[in-house]
């Protein structure tokens, strides 16, 4: 569980310091998989009745991610991490900028999930958006176990999920550029549909950096932009 | 990782150094890199004091302590039968972290060096001692005060005067066992200012226990655990991503499995 022995300081305080923003990035990212949970809901159920609470938890994730930042900033400024630790702090504060990204792409397709209430048919289409939906959400619940356990080869593994997400998406496009043809009346009803995979993806985009930064903090490697991480995803 | 720098000044192998029947190293080896800092880290007693003096064979003056290895300053093997003690003391100088001015004046501290190895009273030992004293960033403080007692200088006098009498011969590796230890912050960011324009002319060897110091102004780093260089590497390397799990535990403040 403790790969970096995060635990294992002479100053117990730093411990519990360490502990309790790995804690609160992880509590942070259960909140986002809730948003894009509500997101996925409102598209499949067609009811917008929890579009309030999902208002309600971008408040809560906003006011982690200020709060985080700043309780890494304290921890920079007063301990001057190294090493593992150094790259905890760094990876947390990096985590934080793409979570709550995250979270703002469920907070679109909510309220595009609003707007598609009323409308009528396209099951199928809507069957992928779900689908899209559930795949990105286990990116993401990948992404934070991954960072929890700090497991490489679970990182890898969600990285290499991206492909089947930017699959699908490439079959919902299709099928609405199909539909758009046949019933151009319908337009607005599929881009809106469009914008939901768009966003979709983007989630499972961010999902890959967040396991960009679990190797890096893992390994202490940036892969980055380097196909290291694809390399890596062999084993 | 452990890339050899580009210059060696100071090249240590398979150092080992007993007191009486203590081993206190045990095979420590390090390449000194020219002009630049080269931090040595490590706990209490992992031997970091005693591997500097190895450089300028000070643990000669110590009954009962015994070396094995080798040290290679330029040409010079340090401890080959008939090896020059004085030549190599002039090419490593060292400053302690209790400056140790002599009882003597300003003038006549940063001159003993270069009296000893020959050079008379006159402008050219007065050019010198200018020189070193500029180096050294007290000059201004002092250039009225030549002929004064060096113990009357202030601690932070002492500790430039010091050094400014150990470049005064120009050595080529300068060596600084703890030497900011006593200094408030602004003194000590000061000093490692010195540390850094020195370290454009000459080979440093910095031995610390203040990590952010050698985090600050170290371009390479070893780390000395029982004795041994267990990690040697870039400094930037070391602080982000160190080999070795005890390096690790002990940048980071760790506690160590057998504690």
């Amino acid at each position: 569980m403790d790969r970096l022995h995060l635990s294992q300081h002479i100053s117990r305080q730093f411990n519990a310091e360490i502990e309790d923003v790995r804690k609160r990035a992880l509590a942070m990212g259960g909140l986002v998989e809730e948003q894009i949970a509500a997101a996925v809901t409102i598209l499949e159920s067609r009811d917008a009745g929890t579009l309030a609470q999902i208002g309600e938890r971008e408040r809560r994730i906003n006011q982690s991610e200020v709060a985080l930042d700043e309780q890494c900033t304290f921890i920079l400024a007063r301990r001057q991490p190294t090493a593992s630790d150094l790259r905890l702090v760094l990876t947390v504060m990096k985590m934080l900028g793409d979570l709550e990204r995250i979270g703002d792409e469920a907070k679109r397709i909510a309220r595009i999930g609003e707007r598609l209430v009323a409308e009528e048919g396209d099951l199928d289409v809507m069957a992928l958006l779900a689908e899209l939906g559930a795949a990105t959400r286990d990116m993401l619940r990948g992404a934070l176990d991954a960072f929890v356990r700090l497991d490489e080869a679970l990182a890898h593994d969600v990285l290499r999920r991206d492909v089947q997400v930017d699959r699908i998406y490439r079959s919902v496009q299709d099928a609405l550029v199909a539909r758009m043809q046949e019933y151009p009346d319908a337009i607005p009803a599929q881009l809106d549909r469009l914008w939901c995979a768009r966003s979709f993806e983007r989630i499972g985009d961010r999902c890959k950096n967040l396991c960009e930064f679990v190797l890096y903090l893992v390994r202490g490697k940036d892969v980055r932009h380097t196909g290291l991480a694809k390399a890596g995803a062999a084993y | 990782m452990n890339a050899a720098p580009v210059s060696v000044a100071l090249s240590a192998r398979d150092v080992s150094l007993w007191y009486g029947a203590r081993q206190v190293l045990d095979a420590a080896s390090l390449d000194v890199a020219s002009r630049c800092i080269t931090a040595v880290v490590g706990r209490s007693g992992s031997g970091k004091s005693s591997l500097l003096r190895c450089f300028n064979r000070l643990n000669d003056e110590i009954d009962g302590a015994r070396v094995q290895g080798s040290v290679r300053v330029g040409e010079l093997d340090a401890y080959a039968r008939g090896a020059s003690l004085s030549e190599l003391r002039r090419r490593v100088g060292m400053v302690f972290q209790r400056p140790n001015p002599f009882p003597m004046s300003v003038h006549d501290n940063v001159g003993y060096g270069l009296r000893l190895f020959g050079l008379k009273r006159g402008a050219e030992l007065d050019d010198r001692i200018e020189a070193a004293l500029r180096v050294a960033g007290l000059w201004d403080e002092v250039a009225n005060r030549l002929d004064d007692s060096a113990l009357d200088l202030s601690f932070g006098q002492q500790q430039r005067l010091v050094i400014a009498r150990a470049i005064a011969v120009e050595p080529e590796v300068l060596l600084l066992d703890e030497p900011a230890s006593a200094l408030d912050l602004a003194a000590m960011l000061r000093f490692e200012e010195l540390l850094l324009q020195l370290a454009s002319r000459f080979a440093i060897v910095l031995v610390t226990h203040n990590m952010q110091q050698a985090a600050r102004v170290s371009r390479w780093m070893a780390f000395l655990h029982e004795g041994r260089v267990l990690e040697f590497g870039d400094t930037d390397a070391i602080f982000t991503n160190p080999h070795r799990r005890e390096t690790e535990d002990f940048i980071t403040g760790r506690i160590v499995s057998g504690d």
